[in-house]
């Protein structure tokens, strides 16, 4: 349990380190797709509704989780979605097919 | 047993490809020619995730999550086709829904384990339930804003902040007890409640030219809730997701504080308010030079090069089209077309690039402060649709404005500035812009949308 939460710590600590060198790099001409991109991926957080509204542990928890399952997912659908169309309407004026 | 460790291994394997390509694909972010694979990556991720969650042996309620995960695509779809003027609110709506999943999932943890919760446990659960509810009803506040459900002007009084930190205090204060005695179990409502109510409270004051700012931070606090969720459920893969948003939202809020040249601190408990009614209450009437359609029109279609500088205003007046034309209009003469973004123009991190590229402006043409200003000595025209403080010249000069320090587009630079605007009325802010009263100033009082469809007008009625 102990040793669970320090390689939990790290992971978080390296996990923050290459998100700022990664997100550093992304043109301020994509900063709207960039927060809708990584709103949809936050919504992975569905994993954890998912199991707790499976398990059925207690009433309680499968009626909290089910609630959570469906805001995650109209976060991940709709994020991904919006993200892609704006994506779509970035085009260069260089005709360069690639 | 064998087989029950073979799909374990299997969904953690899922779980190791998906963090993989959740990197790789805010890696493919980076620019518009890999974007779209950044996209893709990141759904791959996901949908491997989901169906290895399902495999999950403990799951024995397959109906419920069929049905929440209909239910959220059926919400998700329609929050995903929103017109892109409605992209701000759209993501702070976003932010909500976050949030509330967090929140949620975190009281059902709470209310499984308790009493048995150790100290550290405790502590990330209550950082978790926390910062999820203050994000849930500031995220909905913010939307509600943007919206304009609700006034967009901030709403100050006496002895706000002193009201928001005692709040803060009280939860933290909560979360305190509760780590030490967990079986303290009534008192864990209150730790919802009460950052609830400190959400709304942290909004109420903060008006839409800070929004750009409020919505990153927001971003940053769902991510970061959202890895406080991997650390009580111990998945690697959510605190992994939950860092990569949380950093990518303290990273934007840093680019907004700093092209404001204020600090979070400021930002969120606010004085732009306040100053700015104390500025806005001196004014004296000075001279201005306006000129109409045809006048604008003859000037830009003399110049070499020309800038155009949008804010918040054209997306107001919905004129990204027009503008579209009246950029192929001067392109078709020769003449160099660029725009010059600043960082926290409109209402949301990028929210500009976004609307011209929707209008088909190549996103080459599309220009950072920096890059913009190196160009504006040799331009022509500075054209300014809609925006205002970010053009403010006494942004350079003037210690005594409450805009003094923060960066600007040097619009004031070029040869001509023109000023497309309703009316003299302050902006938002309610700053004095001197800009306008310069000798080599027009201003150009209308509609965006209409004064620029009649810029068009003159600029291809002449070609014949």
């Amino acid at each position: 349990m102990k040793l669970d939460l320090i390689t939990s710590l790290y992971v978080f600590m390296l996990a923050a380190f290459i998100g700022f060198e990664v997100i550093r790099r992304v043109s301020p001409l994509l900063h709207t797709p960039l927060m809708s991109l990584t709103n949809a991926l936050d919504a992975i957080a569905v994993v954890g509704a998912i199991i707790l509204a499976g398990e059925h542990k207690s009433n309680l928890a499968a009626i909290l989780g089910t609630i959570a399952i469906v805001a995650a997912t109209s976060n991940i659908v709709g994020g991904f979605i919006i993200t892609d169309r704006m994506i779509k309407m970035f085009k260069s004026s260089r005709p360069k097919k690639s | 047993m064998t087989n029950l460790m073979g799909t374990e291994t299997l969904i953690e394997v899922t779980y190791l490809i998906a963090t993989a390509l959740f990197v790789l694909s805010l890696k493919w972010l980076s620019s518009p020619a890999t974007a779209r694979r950044g996209v893709f990556a990141g759904e791959a991720g996901m949908v491997l995730a989901i169906a290895g969650t399902l495999l999950h042996h403990g799951i024995v309620d397959y109906k419920w999550v069929a049905i929440a995960l209909v239910l959220g695509t059926v919400i998700g779809v329609p929050l995903g086709n929103v017109a892109m003027t409605a992209v701000p609110q759209r993501t702070a709506l976003s932010h909500a829904f976050g949030a509330l999943c967090v929140t949620l999932v975190g009281t059902a943890e709470f209310y499984l384990r308790a009493p048995d919760i150790a100290p550290f446990m405790m502590a990330v659960l209550s950082l978790e339930v926390i910062l999820g509810s203050l994000t849930f009803t500031g995220s909905l506040m913010a939307a509600g804003k943007l919206q304009e459900i609700l006034p967009q002007r901030p709403i100050t009084y006496k002895g706000q902040n002193f009201v928001n930190l005692a709040l803060l205090a009280l939860a933290v204060g909560v979360a305190v007890i509760l780590v030490i005695h967990p079986e303290q179990i009534r008192l864990f409502p209150a730790m919802i409640i009460i950052p609830l109510i400190f959400g709304v409270m942290l909004v109420i004051p903060i008006g839409g030219a800070d929004m750009p700012t409020v919505i990153s931070l927001l971003n940053s606090y769902a991510g970061l809730s959202a890895a406080a969720m991997g650390f009580v459920l111990n998945s690697k893969l959510l605190i992994i997701a939950g860092a990569l948003d949380g950093s990518s939202g303290f990273i934007l809020s840093v680019i907004m504080s700093k092209a404001m040249n204020r600090s979070f601190t400021n930002v969120l408990f606010g004085g732009f308010g306040q100053i700015q009614a104390g500025a806005a209450g001196v004014k004296e009437a000075l001279p201005v030079r306006s000129a109409t359609p045809e006048e604008a029109a003859g000037i830009l279609a003399a110049a070499n090069k020309v800038v155009i500088v949008p804010g918040y205003g054209m997306a107001v007046a919905q004129a990204q089209h027009k503008v579209r034309e009246m950029y192929d209009a001067l392109t078709k003469k020769g003449i160099d077309v660029t725009f010059g973004i600043h960082p926290v123009a409109g209402r949301m991190p990028g929210h500009m690039n976004v609307l011209l590229a929707e209008a088909d402006i190549p996103y080459d043409k599309l220009l950072e402060m920096d890059q913009v200003n190196g160009d504006l000595p040799q331009t022509d025209v500075a054209l300014i649709i809609g925006a205002n403080d970010v053009t403010n010249p006494s942004a350079r000069t003037d210690t005594g404005s409450p805009i003094y320090g923060m960066p600007i587009i040097d619009v004031d630079k070029a040869r001509t500035v023109m000023v497309i605007k309703r009316s003299m009325a302050a902006g938002f802010a309610g700053i004095d812009n001197p800009l306008y009263y310069l000798d080599k100033t027009l201003m150009l009082f209308g509609d965006a949308k209409n004064f620029v469809g009649s810029i068009v007008r003159e600029l291809s009625g002449g070609e014949h």
